[in-house]
């Protein structure tokens, strides 16, 4: 699941830097993800993963790390990215 | 803690409402005339504003303030803003200044700051935007730079409201110059450290009190300046609330004033025509409708902010956003259809610049209200924000 994040954040986060160089713990905001890329990321993961992401977590601290974002997939129930 | 709870500082709700009041009635309608015509601060009513204590009215107890609620700042926003829009707008401001270091800064040295503010009723400015980042202010070119414990700032700044007469400046830049653009601090230039070199005049349609002059900062001074929280929770958790519930109050305020004159002048037309309502009377109950749409959306996101301030779950959740951003949108349109609802009904005595109707400060103030924070770029902030949200 941690590659198909960081897939996920290297096409739609518009970070400054390679996603890969990232360990799992860094604070994505830290690295440059805006709000705005924030909200790409979001559609983008809830694509792949097919899952949606309640209200609940709708806020700041679900995107601040790989590991933020992976817990959150986990909690939704999605294991293996769907493929066309 | 809290600047924003409901709870806190009732007693002082009269006092300090009554203080704006009287001040804005006895100090700043007076010279709103000369302030506006002029493009001048509003010296006056600032000093006002000091001696009363207002300026250090959001500042907690035990820091030397008096411990008031947002919500009671806000209405003593209103009632300034019934007498000068500039006047009540540096107001403002300055208080958003000081609700983001109440609630973001813990150093020793800034709290030593926040007491100083509130024993000589310091002023702060904000320069959040920059050349080059076209409105953008989640975003920074600049960058803090200097050792040892010292930093360095220049920033190229379209617009500080009021920086010449302020005593400090509240300014954003990069964390450090390896930061990328939205890895943002907010850093306190204080007077003594602080050099404006004025780039732009101010010679504006409206809000021309606030002397929103473009400069280059230039700054300097210890490290324990710098806000410990990052700028992307003050701004989400307080500045941008902040910011959007005290200018919608302002609005309220420029929308009042408008909707008393209309009153007095139908009143005034009855009075001439017993025992006939005078065909204005309609359009004023029509005014009054869209006046109280106006009041609810500001007191009713003023009262959703009071319950979730000290949440930060919940001040960074995107229905906050978007909540926050459509008063924003909301009441500054209200404020212009307001005020243009009255012009029609002063008629004539609306449109001449010398009587006791009036209208032209207060429709050329209130068109500013979609300008400052471009409504087209919060919408589009809102349009990208929906495309996930959930619940309303």
């Amino acid at each position: 699941m941690d590659a198909d994040v960081r897939s996920v954040l290297s096409a739609h986060g518009r970070l400054p830097i390679d996603v890969d160089t990232l360990s799992a713990d860094a604070d994505l905001y830290r690295a440059g993800l805006t709000s705005h890329a924030s909200v790409n990321v979001m559609l983008a993961l809830e694509d792949t993963f097919d899952v949606e992401f309640p209200d609940s977590m709708l806020r700041k601290s679900t995107f601040e790390s790989i590991t933020a974002i992976t817990a959150a997939l986990t909690q939704l129930g999605a294991a293996t990215p769907s493929r066309v | 803690m809290s600047v924003i709870s409901e709870e806190q500082g009732t007693q002082a709700i009269q006092p300090i409402v009554a203080a704006a009041q009287r001040i804005g009635v006895e100090v700043a309608a007076p010279a709103a005339e000369d302030v506006d015509a002029r493009s001048r601060f509003p010296q006056e009513a600032i000093d006002a504003m000091r001696d009363a204590g207002l300026l250090r009215a959001l500042i907690p107890v035990e820091l030397g303030g008096l411990g008031c609620t947002l919500k009671e700042v806000a209405s003593a926003v209103t009632e300034l803003g019934r007498h000068c829009s500039s006047a009540a707008m540096v107001y403002a401001m300055h208080q958003i200044q000081v609700a983001c270091l109440v609630r973001h800064a813990r150093s020793p040295q800034l709290l030593d700051f926040i007491r100083d503010v509130a024993d000589r009723g310091l002023l702060l400015a904000s320069a959040t935007t920059e050349v080059g980042i076209g409105g953008d202010v989640r975003s920074s070119t600049c960058a803090v730079l200097g050792q040892n414990g010292q930093f360095e700032l220049t920033k190229q700044a379209p617009v500080i409201s009021y920086g010449q007469y302020a005593d400090a400046v509240l300014a954003t830049a990069r964390r450090d110059p390896e930061s990328p653009p939205n890895d943002q601090v907010l850093v306190v230039c204080r007077r003594e450290n602080l050099q404006l070199e004025e780039k732009s005049s101010w010679d504006a349609l409206g809000f021309r009190g606030t002397c929103s002059l473009g400069f280059i900062l230039r700054a300097t001074g210890p490290r324990t300046d710098i806000v410990d929280d990052p700028y992307g929770d003050i701004s989400s958790q307080t500045m941008l609330p902040v910011s959007h519930i005290l200018w919608s109050s302002l609005w309220l305020g420029i929308a009042t004033a408008a909707s008393d004159k209309a009153r007095k002048f139908v009143q005034a037309a009855a009075r001439k025509t017993p025992g006939t309502v005078p065909p204005n009377a309609l359009r004023l109950a029509e005014l009054t409708n869209v006046l109280s749409q106006l009041h609810h959306v500001v007191i009713g996101t003023r009262t959703r902010y009071a319950e979730v301030a000290d949440d930060p779950d919940q001040t960074t959740s995107i229905g906050f956003a978007v909540s926050m951003n459509a008063l924003k949108v909301s009441a500054s349109t209200l404020v212009v259809d307001i005020v243009q609802r009255a012009l029609l009904i002063c008629g004539m005595a609306g449109y001449a610049n010398h009587s006791p109707f009036t209208l032209g400060r207060l429709l050329r103030d209130a068109y500013g209200a979609q300008l400052m924070v471009n409504n087209d770029r919060i919408n589009a902030n809102n349009a990208q924000l929906l495309l996930v949200a959930r619940e309303s």
